[in-house]
Protein backbone atom coordinates (compact mmCIF):
# COMPACT_ATOMS: atom_id res chain seq x y z
CA UNK A 1 0.00 0.00 0.00
CA UNK A 2 1.21 3.73 -0.84
CA UNK A 3 1.63 5.95 1.92
CA UNK A 4 0.10 9.68 1.87
CA UNK A 5 3.70 11.09 2.57
CA UNK A 6 5.08 9.26 -0.79
CA UNK A 7 2.27 10.88 -2.67
CA UNK A 8 3.55 14.48 -1.49
CA UNK A 9 6.71 13.61 -2.31
CA UNK A 10 6.48 12.07 -5.63
CA UNK A 11 3.21 13.39 -7.14
CA UNK A 12 3.98 17.47 -7.05
CA UNK A 13 6.00 17.35 -10.46
CA UNK A 14 3.30 16.42 -12.67
CA UNK A 15 1.62 19.89 -11.68
CA UNK A 16 2.71 21.51 -14.67
CA UNK A 17 1.25 19.06 -17.08
CA UNK A 18 -1.55 18.07 -15.42
CA UNK A 19 -2.07 22.19 -14.80
CA UNK A 20 -1.48 21.95 -18.97
CA UNK A 21 -3.88 19.48 -19.98
CA UNK A 22 -6.70 21.05 -17.23
CA UNK A 23 -6.44 24.64 -19.71
CA UNK A 24 -6.91 22.83 -22.62
CA UNK A 25 -9.96 21.22 -21.11
CA UNK A 26 -11.71 23.44 -19.13
CA UNK A 27 -11.09 26.32 -21.18
CA UNK A 28 -10.06 28.99 -18.20
CA UNK A 29 -7.56 29.51 -15.85
CA UNK A 30 -10.05 29.26 -12.77
CA UNK A 31 -11.63 26.25 -13.18
CA UNK A 32 -8.69 24.62 -14.56
CA UNK A 33 -7.09 25.52 -11.12
CA UNK A 34 -9.97 24.10 -8.86
CA UNK A 35 -9.78 20.75 -11.52
CA UNK A 36 -6.18 20.43 -10.64
CA UNK A 37 -6.52 20.44 -6.90
CA UNK A 38 -9.71 18.34 -7.06
CA UNK A 39 -7.35 15.61 -8.98
CA UNK A 40 -4.39 16.30 -6.24
CA UNK A 41 -6.87 15.80 -3.71
CA UNK A 42 -8.69 13.13 -4.16
CA UNK A 43 -5.15 11.16 -5.63
CA UNK A 44 -4.06 11.87 -2.02
CA UNK A 45 -7.21 10.49 -0.28
CA UNK A 46 -7.15 7.12 -2.72
CA UNK A 47 -3.25 6.82 -2.99
CA UNK A 48 -3.70 3.48 -1.38
CA UNK A 49 -5.50 1.94 -4.25
CA UNK A 50 -2.36 2.97 -6.46
CA UNK A 51 -0.14 0.04 -7.57
CA UNK A 52 3.79 0.54 -6.36
CA UNK A 53 5.71 0.39 -9.59
CA UNK A 54 2.84 1.71 -12.46
CA UNK A 55 3.20 4.84 -13.99
CA UNK A 56 2.11 7.16 -11.58
CA UNK A 57 1.43 10.02 -14.02
CA UNK A 58 -1.03 7.91 -15.95
CA UNK A 59 -3.00 6.85 -13.02
CA UNK A 60 -3.01 11.10 -12.13
CA UNK A 61 -3.97 11.90 -15.71
CA UNK A 62 -6.79 9.11 -14.97
CA UNK A 63 -7.93 10.87 -11.89
CA UNK A 64 -7.95 14.51 -13.51
CA UNK A 65 -9.45 13.04 -16.74
CA UNK A 66 -12.74 11.50 -14.70
CA UNK A 67 -12.96 14.42 -12.48
CA UNK A 68 -13.08 16.60 -15.75
CA UNK A 69 -15.87 14.34 -17.35
CA UNK A 70 -17.73 14.43 -14.17
CA UNK A 71 -17.89 17.92 -12.79
CA UNK A 72 -17.87 19.88 -16.40
CA UNK A 73 -18.96 17.80 -19.18
CA UNK A 74 -22.59 17.28 -18.01
CA UNK A 75 -22.60 21.09 -17.77
CA UNK A 76 -21.99 21.61 -21.25
CA UNK A 77 -23.31 19.06 -23.37
CA UNK A 78 -22.56 19.35 -26.95
CA UNK A 79 -23.34 16.95 -29.57
CA UNK A 80 -20.13 15.15 -30.77
CA UNK A 81 -19.92 12.98 -33.69
CA UNK A 82 -22.00 14.76 -35.82
CA UNK A 83 -20.72 18.17 -34.77
CA UNK A 84 -17.48 17.44 -36.69
CA UNK A 85 -18.94 16.56 -40.14
CA UNK A 86 -17.02 14.54 -42.65
CA UNK A 87 -13.18 15.88 -43.11
CA UNK A 88 -10.97 14.58 -46.01
CA UNK A 89 -7.97 13.15 -44.79
CA UNK A 90 -4.31 15.34 -45.16
CA UNK A 91 -6.79 18.38 -44.95
CA UNK A 92 -4.15 20.64 -43.64
CA UNK A 93 -1.38 18.75 -45.77
CA UNK A 94 -3.28 19.35 -49.06
CA UNK A 95 -4.03 23.02 -48.38
CA UNK A 96 -0.54 23.82 -46.97
CA UNK A 97 1.68 21.05 -47.69
CA UNK A 98 3.70 22.76 -50.29
CA UNK A 99 4.13 26.04 -48.03
CA UNK A 100 7.53 25.21 -47.54
CA UNK A 101 8.78 25.58 -50.69
CA UNK A 102 7.65 28.96 -51.09
CA UNK A 103 9.69 29.93 -47.86
CA UNK A 104 13.02 29.47 -49.29
CA UNK A 105 15.37 27.48 -46.46
CA UNK A 106 13.16 27.56 -44.26
CA UNK A 107 12.13 23.65 -42.12
CA UNK A 108 8.50 22.87 -42.44
CA UNK A 109 8.62 22.74 -38.92
CA UNK A 110 9.90 26.60 -38.78
CA UNK A 111 7.37 27.58 -40.71
CA UNK A 112 4.49 26.09 -39.35
CA UNK A 113 5.79 27.26 -36.34
CA UNK A 114 5.45 30.66 -37.77
CA UNK A 115 2.54 30.28 -39.63
CA UNK A 116 0.23 29.17 -36.08
CA UNK A 117 0.43 31.35 -33.10
CA UNK A 118 -0.03 29.49 -30.22
CA UNK A 119 -3.45 31.05 -29.28
CA UNK A 120 -4.82 30.00 -32.44
CA UNK A 121 -3.56 26.45 -31.99
CA UNK A 122 -4.82 26.46 -28.35
CA UNK A 123 -8.43 27.58 -29.83
CA UNK A 124 -8.37 24.75 -32.86
CA UNK A 125 -7.90 22.06 -29.66
CA UNK A 126 -10.53 24.20 -27.37
CA UNK A 127 -12.80 23.74 -29.96
CA UNK A 128 -12.96 20.32 -30.17
CA UNK A 129 -16.38 18.93 -28.61
CA UNK A 130 -15.03 16.73 -25.63
CA UNK A 131 -15.28 13.53 -26.82
CA UNK A 132 -12.45 14.47 -29.47
CA UNK A 133 -10.66 17.38 -27.26
CA UNK A 134 -9.53 14.45 -24.53
CA UNK A 135 -8.00 11.74 -26.94
CA UNK A 136 -6.02 14.54 -28.98
CA UNK A 137 -5.20 16.59 -25.66
CA UNK A 138 -3.75 13.17 -23.32
CA UNK A 139 -2.29 11.83 -27.06
CA UNK A 140 -0.70 15.01 -28.48
CA UNK A 141 -0.06 16.96 -25.89
CA UNK A 142 0.24 14.94 -23.21
CA UNK A 143 2.25 11.50 -25.25
CA UNK A 144 -0.44 9.04 -24.05
CA UNK A 145 -0.65 5.51 -25.58
CA UNK A 146 -4.01 4.57 -27.19
CA UNK A 147 -3.92 2.06 -24.35
CA UNK A 148 -3.45 4.03 -21.71
CA UNK A 149 -6.04 6.98 -22.88
CA UNK A 150 -8.51 3.91 -23.41
CA UNK A 151 -8.30 3.31 -19.61
CA UNK A 152 -8.37 6.67 -18.63
CA UNK A 153 -11.62 7.75 -20.82
CA UNK A 154 -13.11 4.33 -20.38
CA UNK A 155 -13.49 3.45 -24.14
CA UNK A 156 -12.39 1.00 -26.59
CA UNK A 157 -8.78 1.57 -28.15
CA UNK A 158 -10.91 1.67 -31.58
CA UNK A 159 -12.87 4.08 -30.49
CA UNK A 160 -9.81 6.61 -29.32
CA UNK A 161 -7.98 5.76 -32.79
CA UNK A 162 -11.06 7.26 -34.30
CA UNK A 163 -12.22 9.94 -32.36
CA UNK A 164 -7.94 10.89 -32.80
CA UNK A 165 -8.59 10.43 -36.51
CA UNK A 166 -11.24 12.56 -36.52
CA UNK A 167 -10.73 15.45 -33.84
CA UNK A 168 -7.25 16.09 -34.95
CA UNK A 169 -8.51 16.54 -38.90
CA UNK A 170 -10.90 18.90 -37.33
CA UNK A 171 -8.14 20.81 -35.92
CA UNK A 172 -6.62 20.84 -38.85
CA UNK A 173 -9.01 22.35 -40.71
CA UNK A 174 -9.67 25.02 -37.66
CA UNK A 175 -6.43 25.84 -38.53
CA UNK A 176 -6.38 26.21 -41.98
CA UNK A 177 -9.05 28.98 -41.38
CA UNK A 178 -6.85 30.58 -38.83
CA UNK A 179 -3.99 30.92 -41.91
CA UNK A 180 -6.97 31.98 -44.45
CA UNK A 181 -8.06 34.52 -42.13
CA UNK A 182 -4.67 36.15 -41.77
CA UNK A 183 -3.57 35.97 -45.23
CA UNK A 184 -1.17 33.21 -44.32
CA UNK A 185 -2.88 30.53 -46.89
CA UNK A 186 -4.07 30.88 -50.63
CA UNK A 187 -8.13 30.38 -50.52
CA UNK A 188 -9.66 26.84 -51.49
CA UNK A 189 -9.28 26.61 -55.67
CA UNK A 190 -12.20 23.85 -55.29
CA UNK A 191 -15.44 25.12 -55.65
CA UNK A 192 -14.82 25.43 -59.07
CA UNK A 193 -18.52 26.36 -59.82
CA UNK A 194 -18.58 28.67 -63.31
CA UNK A 195 -21.78 29.58 -61.95
CA UNK A 196 -20.31 31.74 -59.31
CA UNK A 197 -18.52 33.89 -61.45
CA UNK A 198 -19.73 38.07 -60.48
CA UNK A 199 -20.56 37.44 -57.17
CA UNK A 200 -18.63 38.94 -54.44
CA UNK A 201 -18.23 37.28 -51.32
CA UNK B 1 2.31 16.48 -53.28
CA UNK B 2 -0.57 13.76 -53.49
CA UNK B 3 0.49 12.05 -56.30
CA UNK B 4 0.03 8.89 -53.58
CA UNK B 5 -2.25 6.87 -55.20
CA UNK B 6 -0.07 3.19 -55.50
CA UNK B 7 -2.06 0.70 -53.21
CA UNK B 8 1.54 0.91 -51.30
CA UNK B 9 0.65 4.34 -50.61
CA UNK B 10 -2.29 4.24 -49.91
CA UNK B 11 -2.22 1.36 -47.22
CA UNK B 12 1.06 3.64 -45.73
CA UNK B 13 -1.16 6.70 -45.53
CA UNK B 14 -4.05 4.58 -43.78
CA UNK B 15 -1.11 4.05 -40.89
CA UNK B 16 -0.12 7.30 -40.80
CA UNK B 17 -1.48 8.11 -37.71
CA UNK B 18 -0.69 4.58 -35.96
CA UNK B 19 2.90 5.21 -37.71
CA UNK B 20 3.64 8.68 -35.97
CA UNK B 21 1.94 7.71 -32.66
CA UNK B 22 4.44 4.57 -32.39
CA UNK B 23 1.66 2.02 -32.13
CA UNK B 24 2.90 -0.09 -35.28
CA UNK B 25 4.37 -3.64 -34.12
CA UNK B 26 8.49 -3.56 -35.05
CA UNK B 27 7.83 -5.17 -38.41
CA UNK B 28 4.57 -3.37 -39.78
CA UNK B 29 7.00 0.08 -38.64
CA UNK B 30 10.03 -1.33 -40.67
CA UNK B 31 7.57 -1.90 -43.67
CA UNK B 32 6.05 1.87 -43.38
CA UNK B 33 10.08 3.24 -43.08
CA UNK B 34 10.76 1.13 -46.08
CA UNK B 35 8.18 2.33 -48.26
CA UNK B 36 8.78 6.25 -46.81
CA UNK B 37 12.73 5.43 -47.29
CA UNK B 38 11.69 5.04 -51.44
CA UNK B 39 8.25 7.12 -51.36
CA UNK B 40 9.44 11.02 -51.52
CA UNK B 41 5.32 12.24 -51.66
CA UNK B 42 4.38 9.61 -48.63
CA UNK B 43 7.55 10.72 -46.77
CA UNK B 44 6.28 14.31 -47.51
CA UNK B 45 3.08 13.29 -46.10
CA UNK B 46 4.51 11.66 -42.71
CA UNK B 47 6.67 14.48 -42.47
CA UNK B 48 4.73 17.11 -42.62
CA UNK B 49 2.62 15.58 -39.66
CA UNK B 50 5.04 14.84 -37.55
CA UNK B 51 5.91 18.99 -37.80
CA UNK B 52 2.61 19.41 -36.94
CA UNK B 53 2.40 17.00 -34.04
CA UNK B 54 5.41 18.78 -32.35
CA UNK B 55 4.02 22.42 -33.47
CA UNK B 56 0.66 20.90 -31.67
CA UNK B 57 2.35 19.76 -28.68
CA UNK B 58 4.44 22.70 -27.82
CA UNK B 59 2.21 25.19 -28.47
CA UNK B 60 -0.22 23.56 -26.50
CA UNK B 61 1.42 23.53 -23.39
CA UNK B 62 1.01 26.00 -20.35
CA UNK B 63 4.54 27.65 -20.05
CA UNK B 64 3.37 28.97 -16.41
CA UNK B 65 1.38 27.55 -13.88
CA UNK B 66 -0.32 30.39 -11.18
CA UNK B 67 2.38 30.50 -8.87
CA UNK B 68 0.21 29.82 -5.80
CA UNK B 69 -1.19 26.33 -7.13
CA UNK B 70 1.08 24.53 -5.64
CA UNK B 71 1.32 25.47 -2.18
CA UNK B 72 -2.56 25.50 -2.01
CA UNK B 73 -2.47 22.02 -3.15
CA UNK B 74 0.33 20.99 -0.77
CA UNK B 75 -2.38 22.43 2.20
CA UNK B 76 -4.97 20.20 1.11
CA UNK B 77 -2.58 17.35 2.26
CA UNK B 78 -2.32 18.73 5.84
CA UNK B 79 -5.67 19.54 6.39
CA UNK B 80 -8.85 17.52 7.85
CA UNK B 81 -11.35 18.38 5.78
CA UNK B 82 -13.94 16.61 7.08
CA UNK B 83 -13.16 16.67 11.01
CA UNK B 84 -12.74 12.65 11.36
CA UNK B 85 -9.11 13.19 12.78
CA UNK B 86 -7.63 12.22 9.19
CA UNK B 87 -6.22 14.51 7.10
CA UNK B 88 -7.64 14.17 3.40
Amino acid sequence: MADQAVFADQAMQYAPQLYSAAMRMTRNKADAEDLVQEAYLKGFRSFHTFTDGTNLRAWLFRILTNTYINKYRAKQRRPDESDLGDIEDLYLYKRLGTFEDASIGRSAEESLMEMLPDDEVKQALEGLPDNFRLPVILADVEGFAYKEIAEMLDIPIGTVMSRLHRGRKAMQKALHTYALERGLADPPPEPTDSNTEGQEN
Amino acid sequence: MDACDTPDCNQTLKELDLFLDSELSDAAHETIRHHLDACPDCLSAFDFHAELKQVIQKKCQENEMPADLLSRIEKCFDTDFDGDGVIG
